[in-house]
């Protein structure tokens, strides 16, 4: 009983980027081991380009990263990436469940839109990350959060190869961090059960 | 969230109670975004009156199913997925006397007429017959009458070219005021007519089932029930094809079925 209820409540951190994101990513997640919450990562990718991605992050990790099909369980402990061309969704009962319809802000998958349902579904055991871009996505979905009582942490603009999203966060809400990428990775650090 | 969840409870009990739709079993949040959309896109201002309206003007329901389930596909999708259509599954349905399809989901019908291009040039359109159906009546007007935007054509063929297609893919339309519309021989194959996965039966026995990216707006419990269905309307070794990112591996029926390739194609072996 007890273990099903630990389960139950597992933190789940959200990061979301564009251009210039990935080379974040690649500095985090080599110095990530066994992580206590679910890591989901919504990155602006191109239609169609199937695997590459998954197989890109899956080579800088040992953490196991799932093939995200639609349904599939969020499960602590494992790394879940955003196809491309769906966004994501989180359903009650941490299940993942993609959508086909229309971009948003001119993207598909869009960080607001996860970042947006999985602060209904995760509220204060939510954090996210939204990291360099060159689009405003993000924004909304980083206001959604701190409205559910989440944390939100905004990659420092200086040090982002694109200072535009992060930019665009900052100026219309007020995030808990301000980091850059070694701080990033201190705060992730620290995120326990 | 504009519509808050207690709202969106009535809304799908008075829609059911009004028009027997039930979209009670839709993936919640999916389904939240699509009315808060509709909410906005139509400028209401308060629920009660989006409430009102949907109960009480037939026509603004029928907008209403249109706009809430997803109308986005295009002609030949996931080139790739074609390709494995045109190579591995046409050769095998080629043997048959009759070939049964059905397109469930057809929306706008793009993919209805992909198919009907691949079996005219495998030289099998003669002996089949193209179903397709969808919950809402509006895109089904649209999808019977064979008239895509010719905006998207370029799309399209570059989509058809890397399915595999070897013809001139405007051979297949006559390009009109800014619409591409497709031949007659196309759709003399076709039989277009509203059916509700939700709730409506089986009508008829299939050698291929298509159903693609339709079962994500499903919560778990009516993808079990939709893909019943489906498994009741397939022949045997008959074959279900889903989108790039469904599969039926959370299913109690898998163990009917094998998988094709890396493509979502699963066939029915008992």
């Amino acid at each position: 009983m007890e273990e099903a209820a630990v389960n139950n409540n597992f933190k789940v951190l959200i990061i979301g980027g564009s251009a210039g994101s990935l080379e974040v990513l690649i500095r985090i997640l080599p110095q990530l081991t066994a992580i206590p919450f679910a890591l989901v990562i919504v990155l602006h990718r191109k239609a169609g380009d199937d695997s590459m991605l998954e197989e890109l992050i899956a080579a800088k990790t040992t953490i196991p990263v799932m093939e995200v099909d639609d349904k599939t369980p969020l499960v602590p402990g494992s790394i879940c990436i955003a196809p491309s061309d769906y966004h994501l969704l989180f359903e009650k009962d941490d299940i993942l469940s993609l959508d086909a319809s229309e971009k948003i802000n001119f993207s598909r998958p869009s960080i607001d839109v996860s970042f947006e349902s999985a602060a209904e579904i995760y509220g204060s055991r939510l954090t996210a990350i939204l990291l360099s871009g060159a689009n405003s996505d993000g924004t909304n979905g980083a206001i959604a959060i701190k409205n559910a009582g989440g944390m939100v942490v905004i990659q420092k603009p200086e040090s982002a190869s694109m200072s535009y999203m992060p930019n665009s966060a900052i100026q219309n809400m007020v995030p808990d961090y301000i980091l850059d990428v070694d701080g990033i990775l201190d705060l992730i650090h620290n995120i326990v059960p | 969230m504009i519509i808050s969840d207690q709202e969106l409870e009535v809304l799908i009990n008075d829609v059911y109670e009004y028009y027997g739709f039930d979209f009670s079993s839709y993936s919640m949040a999916s389904f939240k975004r699509r009315v808060d959309r509709l909410f906005q896109l139509d400028g209401f201002k308060s629920f009660p009156v989006f409430l009102s309206k949907i109960r009480t003007d037939p026509e603004y329901f029928k907008r209403m199913v249109e706009e809430i389930t997803v109308n986005v596909t295009e002609m030949f999708r996931d080139p790739l997925f074609y390709k494995v259509l045109r190579t591995e599954i046409l050769p095998v349905l080629a043997t048959k006397p009759f070939i049964r399809i059905w397109h469930a989901g057809c929306s706008t019908g793009e993919e209805v007429f992909s198919m009907a291009i691949m079996l005219k040039e495998a030289n099998l359109l003669h002996k089949s017959l193209l179903y397709a159906t969808d919950i809402s009546p509006a895109v089904l007007e649209l999808a019977k009458k064979g008239v895509f935007p010719l905006r998207m054509i370029k799309q399209y063929s570059e989509n058809y070219i890397a399915s595999g297609g070897k013809e001139d893919f405007s051979r297949y339309y006559i390009a009109n005021y800014g619409s591409a519309k497709f031949g007659e021989d196309l759709i003399e194959r076709m039989v277009f007519s509203q059916h509700n996965l939700v709730s409506d039966r089986s009508f008829n026995e299939f050698d291929i089932i298509l159903c693609r990216n339709v079962m994500i707006y499903f919560d778990k419990d009516l993808q079990e029930r939709a893909l019943e269905l489906f498994d009741g309307s397939l022949s045997k070794l008959g074959y279900l094809a889903l989108g790039t990112k469904e599969t039926i591996k959370f299913s109690a029926l898998q163990t009917k079925y094998s998988q094709l390739n890396k493509e979502k194609i699963w066939k029915k072996l008992r």
